[in-house]
């Protein structure tokens, strides 16, 4: 019985071991909210392609209409 | 003039693009990804990166589709369509080819040494000399239209050639990648479509993400041909 008990316990140790190496990620980044900047930016340059290709479309249908 | 509803009724799916991408970008930067060594948060590529060759597959075979209706009929129309389409097609591609070098560059160099150092191996990667085949083959699809005068020669020739090059995409990034060693992922299966082996989570963003940039290459594409063809009409009344 002590024998599975200690063998439960070593393996429950391995597995905290093998969870503390942790992968590096940008929590700290996301946590202080820095990376929405980022999402902001990104946004932006969307929206200012996608209102370019609404102006062309537009001049487009324009020229359809006057041919 | 075309009211609200008319409007809303022809052009959904371009709000539908943006809307998707707006999705992808916020939740694409935000939601949690799986932790995985090395990949670390570069993960989040797979919206943007693993997007642009899904949209330049779907958009070459638009242009195929459109060379072997012109083939069908001989309408000029479609020969202009599948010009379009295969060339926003190669844009993709490009950028999906520009990302992948900036990806590769973190994640597959060793980090001890110098760049360059890993230059030789990552050189070697079969899915990289695939795309690069598959790229320089549309490549000569422009040029080969472009040295032809004669419209209806052109688009013919043109048409049967597109047929070729896109037969030509299934060997160079689908098959020969997936035989020989790579670093790329996904060579065991489609990791992208596979319900296994993409994260919940990631799927949630990533399938929106490839039906948005996709959308919004369709919508390039069209405003090109809509172009051609008001061109096509001032040059031949």
């Amino acid at each position: 019985m002590k024998k599975i008990i200690t063998s439960l316990f070593l393996f429950l140790l391995l597995l905290k071991i093998e969870a503390q190496q942790e992968v590096q990620m940008a929590d700290e980044m996301n946590s202080n909210g820095k990376i929405y900047v980022v999402v902001a930016v990104m946004i932006t340059i969307l929206i200012g392609i996608t209102l370019y290709l609404v102006r062309i479309d537009r001049k487009i249908s324009k020229l359809e209409k006057n041919k | 003039m075309a009211t609200p509803k008319d409007y809303m009724q022809k052009q959904w799916w371009k709000i539908l693009s943006i809307v998707l991408l707006i999705y992808t970008f916020i939740a694409g930067l935000l939601m949690p990804v799986p932790r995985i060594p090395q990949l670390q948060e570069t993960i989040r590529n797979l919206y943007f990166h693993v997007c642009m060759w899904f949209a330049m597959m779907i958009l070459f075979t638009i242009s195929v589709i459109n060379a072997v209706k012109y083939l069908r009929n001989g309408l000029l129309v479609f020969d202009i369509k599948a010009r379009q389409y295969a060339v926003v097609g190669i844009v993709f591609g490009l950028l999906g080819y520009l990302t992948g070098t900036i990806w590769m560059s973190y994640t597959w160099a060793d980090p001890n040494n110098p760049a360059y150092a890993s230059f030789s191996s990552i050189a070697r990667e079969p899915k990289l000399i695939g795309a690069a085949i598959a790229l320089l083959v549309y490549f000569a699809y422009l040029i080969l239209r472009d040295s032809i005068q004669d419209l209806d020669k052109k688009a013919r020739i043109s048409a049967v050639y597109n047929i070729f090059a896109y037969t030509l995409l299934f060997p160079s990034i689908w098959i020969l990648p997936r035989l020989l060693p790579s670093l790329h992922p996904g060579k065991e299966g489609n990791p992208a479509l596979n319900f296994n082996d993409i994260s919940p989570t990631m799927r949630l963003v990533f399938y929106p993400a490839v039906i948005g940039w996709t959308l919004l290459g369709l919508w390039i594409a069209t405003l090109k041909i809509r172009l051609k063809i008001l061109k096509e009409k001032i040059i031949l009344p």
